[in-house]
């Protein structure tokens, strides 16, 4: 049993079911045994490398796609994903990114746009992790704004296409298998699976993240990549633009909203146990009114983040869940995550840079899922246009 | 094959435990009840005895309501569903706070009975909470068969189970004709955690209620029940060598665990 008791002030767990429970205890003690009791996630952050054999046996856990029904997967609800999803990231952000992009950013479109033969092609191999996906919509010079893309697919007049364009900070993209990669066609944007050993299409590494180093990130460059007509994604709807795309951001910055907590709980666990062990001026530092005011401000931003996640969860089961819940969420979470690990790195003094503890770690990948998946000030203009009825991000 | 587990569900050991207020018991009120580590492993063991599912063997757990409640000890007997066994059996208890390890033993006994044979009965060596070491010989005596205690590893041929035990000092390898109860030491096998389908599945696999007849008196209660007393702070007496004459003297003087 994990040594990890998690953090639930409000007695949380009384809200879920016994499955619920269950797979969330259960998916802890994988993160234990997996990333953190055999210090492999350290190596990996230290290293910049994604614990491959990872991909394979979160498939074979269940946690690839785990809402979609059939295909191998297994149709749970979204609150048990979002469970998955916080004990994956208490162990890493980036081991939970890999997960959210399978599941949320290319099984969750191919299941929703897809054909019955793209669905049978390609969903169960990515259910066991057999086949890795990565999600091409960021371009070099359109990251907040991805209507302006300027990655075009050209009807080759045979029913085929032919793509041209770069993508950038596409988390898998280096070891992808297939990516969906989002372009402009003479009707509008529309999405494509792209196997990545098609000619013309490469991925090179982005080297020297601070952040996020457990998890490849990297460009997707296409130079006359040709696909056939197999390749594209037929329920992506013309001429809503980015609505499809729009759709599986949703999906995935719901699982940070939930996969933040995890950080969270991760880092204000650390906190606590250091600061009543650790002993200055005769006195646990715990016993230090300052320390205190830390531990409680980091306490109550996670259990706030604790109610958040779970309300959404529950309203995106019954269905109610709108995007501008899922902004509020996705704001407030990851910004409580980044202050609770900013707090968490000052009470462990110098400890906290060095890799022997995950304050650090976790306060790096912050920075990038504070930023990824719409960055906290976009998320403020559309809770904005939500509030006044006016879109300020628009000119 | 028919294998039997005994669980107990068991405050997690990282509860704070508060005495009742009757003073006889802990206060479940709070505290989280999880398998018992020793349990944990047992139902690991049981589960590799058994093979693949479906195969003719199967793996039954049963537990009586501790006190945790019903409710709890169904779940701790859905957590050993999920991680393979093929049925549970519940044994509700409506006064758990008269309970003694001779009536459970005796509940489980029959509800073993009523299983239309057995092989093998796993019991963990004892439950974390009051540590009795005793249900699980008790039980091996009301079901007439033999006991072998702290196994740390077993194999099966046939009728006969060959078991390394941990005695003093020493294992011990001994066979024991089946049917027979095992108790399981920590060593018996690594504790397992379930795959998420398995977790779906043992929603649906069958949680019988057997019905006993619980004694109205126990055979023996607890007339108190008090906390460990609070550990004393302890002291540095300095770094390397030259601390030693001083900590030997502390140790025969203050600690007296050195009497020479």
């Amino acid at each position: 049993m994990s040594d990890f008791r998690g953090v639930d002030f409000f007695q949380l767990d009384d809200l879920l079911s016994d499955e619920e429970r269950a797979i969330r205890d259960s998916t802890r003690e994988f993160v234990d045994r997996e990333l953190i009791d055999n210090r492999r996630i350290e190596e990996c952050h230290r290293h910049g490398e994604f614990p491959r054999d990872l991909a394979l046996k979160m498939g074979e856990q269940g946690y690839l796609g785990p809402t979609i029904e059939g295909y191998g997967c297994l149709g749970l609800n979204q609150v048990t994903y979002g469970l998955i999803m916080q004990e994956l990231e208490r162990g890493d952000s980036g081991v939970r990114s890999f997960c959210s992009v399978q599941s949320s950013l290319c099984m969750y479109p191919i299941y929703t746009f897809g054909s019955d033969e793209q669905k049978q092609r390609w969903l169960p191999g990515m259910a066991k992790g057999e086949l890795i996906g990565c999600f091409g919509l960021s371009e070099p010079d359109h990251g907040s704004d991805p209507s302006g893309m300027e990655t075009k697919a050209t009807p080759d007049g045979k029913g085929g296409w032919v793509l041209n364009g770069t993508k950038r900070w596409i988390t898998n993209g280096s070891i992808a298998d297939l990516a969906i990669v989002w372009a402009k066609t003479p009707d509008g944007i529309r999405g494509f699976i792209v196997p990545t050993k098609t000619p013309g299409f490469s991925a090179p590494l982005i080297e020297g993240k601070f952040s996020l180093r457990a998890s490849v990130t990297s460009e997707l460059i296409m130079e006359d990549c040709h696909v056939g007509p197999d390749a594209l994604l037929p329920g992506t709807v013309v001429p809503e633009g980015l609505k499809s795309p729009l759709m599986c951001l949703t999906q995935a910055r719901y699982g940070i909203v939930w996969g933040v907590v995890g950080s969270m709980m991760a880092v204000f666990d650390e906190a606590l146990r250091y600061t009543q062990q650790r002993t200055q001026f005769d006195r646990p530092l715990a016993g230090f009114q300052l320390v205190q005011e830390k531990l409680v401000w980091m306490h109550t931003e996670l259990t706030k983040a604790q109610l958040v996640s779970l309300r959404l969860g529950r309203l995106k089961d019954q269905g109610k869940c709108k995007p501008h819940h899922v902004s509020f969420g996705k704001r407030n979470n990851c910004w409580a995550a980044r202050e609770v690990a900013k707090l968490g790195r000052e009470l462990l003094g110098a400890n906290g840079v060095c890799d022997e503890y995950q304050v650090m770690r976790h306060l790096m990948n912050i920075e990038s899922v504070y930023t990824y998946e719409g960055t906290h000030d976009i998320h403020t203009l559309v809770l904005g246009q939500h509030l006044t009825g006016h879109a300020a991000f628009r000119g | 094959m028919r294998i039997v587990v005994c669980l107990k569900p068991v405050p997690d050991t990282a509860a704070r435990i508060k005495v009742h207020k009757d003073g006889t018991r802990v206060d479940p009120e709070g505290v989280k009840f999880v398998l018992g580590p020793y349990d944990a492993r047992t139902i690991a063991k049981a589960i590799e005895l058994r093979g693949a599912a479906g195969g003719g063997n199967e793996v039954v757990a049963i537990s009586a309501g501790a006190a945790s409640g019903e409710a709890e000890a169904k779940k701790r007997i859905k957590d050993a569903l999920a991680l393979g066994a093929d049925r549970g059996v519940f044994i509700a208890d409506p006064t758990p706070e008269n309970r003694d390890p001779l009536a459970t033993a005796k509940a489980l006994a029959a509800a073993i009975k009523g299983l239309d044979g057995f092989d093998l009965v796993f019991c963990g060596r004892q439950a974390v909470d009051d540590q009795a070491l005793s249900v699980g010989p008790m039980l091996a005596t009301l079901l007439g068969v033999p006991c072998v205690t702290d196994a740390v590893g077993m194999e099966v041929q046939g009728s006969t189970a060959r078991v390394r035990r941990a005695a003093e000092g020493r294992t011990e390898v001994v066979e024991v004709q089946l049917p027979a109860v095992i108790t399981g030491q920590r060593d018996l096998a690594d504790e397992q955690y379930p795959k998420l389908k398995e977790i779906l599945a043992a929603g649906k696999k069958p949680i019988a209620d057997f019905k006993f007849d619980w004694p109205a008196t126990p055979a023996y209660h607890v007339v108190s029940l008090s906390p460990p007393p609070e550990p004393i702070a302890g002291k540095i007496v300095g770094k390397g060598p030259e601390a030693v004459p001083e900590l030997f003297k502390l140790l025969q003087s203050e600690a007296k665990v050195l009497t020479f």
